[in-house]
């Protein structure tokens, strides 16, 4: 929390603000940020160059697989993965989970993913997240959903896609959905901003930021079904700033060799003789599923 | 001919670098290639993961050539993980992780802790008359000082702002806010 953070800071400086929230987000663009479930995924992972891991207990897959209830890590397991890493680690808690979150903030986590992968603890209300230090991301399907999750104090938004899937189809779907609305209202008039922000239901002060700037007020990242170099290119090229990566990862035939064609998809995803170069030999993909099959769709948990 | 500078743009926060430039009315350029890198007349190694970045230097082609106009004298400045890449010594990197020696100073990595440590502070620094704003995330610090290398910022006793010649490192991220004093510091060592 803003005034118990576990070191105090030095005189005359402030910690757990907005600008250094944002700030670690925009030092993660142009990266890869890899789902990890132990450490020596974790040193695959900081070997093939991601900017951060993901330290949750199952891959979304093996989540959507066993079914059950899915919750915050083994602090143990968190432990372990900040023990054997430099980079960022990034932990999940439930949607308006905020016991989950102060216990990841206690244990120095360098993110809190208030995440649909997990079963929500909440079904009305998510974390206030302005009252912690530690700064949060948080999935969207839309627009609204981006914009609500802002005004509770999250300081990065990932689309959401379906997770655990393979298949790319949601993600392009949501980001789609985000982009297009930012660009129609940049077009729009005053008048109209009153709509947005109805239809949305979202704060009209965040609605007459995106027309100001044409943009989110935080980085926008892209989440949920990504499995291939081509994948993180489409996805970067559609607008995400970065990408989340998990199953895709650790349950394609070669965890490491895809994972360092990602990461260099991700930086190069505008050169496409490179994307061909990085995309050749990579053994299998993970299996992947169509959405129409699943039994659960993990993106419409949120509020 | 305007100065045209680089942003090195593998990796970390590029874009408010480019914003900075564009203030000032210099002409910036994004870097991913060697033939890129061939063309600027000042580079810009900007916050992110400094592990990754170095791996994408090796796999984009990028570190040998880095390497060779840094020592031909490339007026360079390094941003957090861009002040690590150019130092001469690194503590608590990876083993595999390329320093290039571009400015005589041992840095250690993540040095004022996580990121719930992270912060920012009014910082005095020398030549400038005001203070500046600083944002310091997971941010390093310089633990020696080499022969020629001017300490311009310490927190704590510790250096933050360091420069040698046309090389200019910051463990802090002035991109990060509107004040441009440092990114016209550095223009105006370019020739």
């Amino acid at each position: 929390m803003a005034d118990t953070s576990p070191t105090a800071p030095r005189s005359g400086s402030s910690t757990g603000t907005q600008l250094v929230k944002r700030g670690l987000a925009e030092m993660l663009k142009g990266g890869v940020i890899m789902d990890v479930v132990d450490s020596e995924q974790a040193k695959i992972a900081e070997d093939a160059g991601a900017v951060a891991v993901m330290a949750l207990e199952r891959v979304p897959s093996d989540i959507r697989r066993d079914g059950g209830v899915a919750r915050m890590s083994d602090p143990e397991m968190i432990e372990g993965i900040k023990a054997v890493t430099t980079i960022p680690v990034m932990a999940k808690a439930r949607i308006g989970h905020f016991v989950e979150a102060q216990i990841l903030e206690s244990l120095g986590v360098d993110y809190v993913d208030e995440s649909e992968v997990l079963t929500p603890a909440d079904e009305a209300h998510h974390i206030d997240k302005w009252a912690f230090t530690v700064p949060f991301v948080c999935g969207a399907t839309n627009l609204g959903e981006a914009l609500r999750r802002i005004s509770e104090g999250a300081c990065m938004i990932r689309s959401k896609g379906e997770a655990g899937t393979g298949n790319v189809v949601e993600a392009v779907r949501h980001l789609r959905s985000i982009f297009g609305d930012i660009r129609k209202i940049t077009q729009a008039d005053n008048a109209e901003l009153f709509e947005w922000a109805k239809r949305l239901q979202a704060p009209l002060p965040l609605v007459q930021e995106i027309h100001q700037t044409g943009k989110l007020p935080v980085p926008l990242f892209c989440a949920g079904g990504l499995a291939t170099p081509a994948d993180a290119a489409l996805a970067m090229q559609l607008g995400a700033e970065s990408v989340f990566v998990g199953s895709g990862i650790f349950k394609s035939d070669n965890p490491s060799i895809r994972a360092k064609a990602i990461v260099e998809a991700t930086t190069h995803f505008n050169d496409p003789a490179i994307l061909a170069k990085v995309s050749r030999g990579l053994g299998r993909a993970m299996p992947g599923l169509e959405i129409a099959g699943l039994e659960t769709t993990f993106a419409n948990r949120g509020w | 001919m305007p100065v045209k500078v680089g942003l090195l743009a593998l990796q970390g926060a590029i874009e408010p670098h480019a914003l900075a430039f564009q203030a000032l009315g210099a002409t910036s350029v994004e870097v991913r290639t060697p033939d890129q890198l061939a063309a600027v007349d000042a580079l810009v190694i900007p916050g992110g993961e400094s592990t990754t970045m170095s791996k994408l230097l090796d796999t984009s082609g990028l570190s040998e050539p880095l390497a060779k106009r840094l020592a031909d004298g490339l007026p360079t400045f390094g941003t957090c993980a861009g002040m690590i890449i150019l130092a001469r010594t690194v503590l608590d990197g990876r083993v595999d992780q390329q320093s290039y020696g571009a400015i005589d100073v041992t840095v250690r990595r993540n040095a004022f802790g996580r990121q719930v440590d992270s912060f920012e502070a009014d910082l005095a620094i020398d030549g400038l008359a005001d203070p500046f704003h600083a944002v310091f995330i997971r941010a390093p610090f310089v633990e020696r000082v080499g022969d020629g290398v001017e300490v311009l910022a310490s927190v704590d006793g510790h250096p933050v702002l360091c420069r040698q010649g046309v090389v200019l490192v910051s463990a802090f991220h002035p991109e990060l806010t509107d004040d441009l004093r440092l990114h016209e510091l550095f223009l105006s060592s370019i020739s």
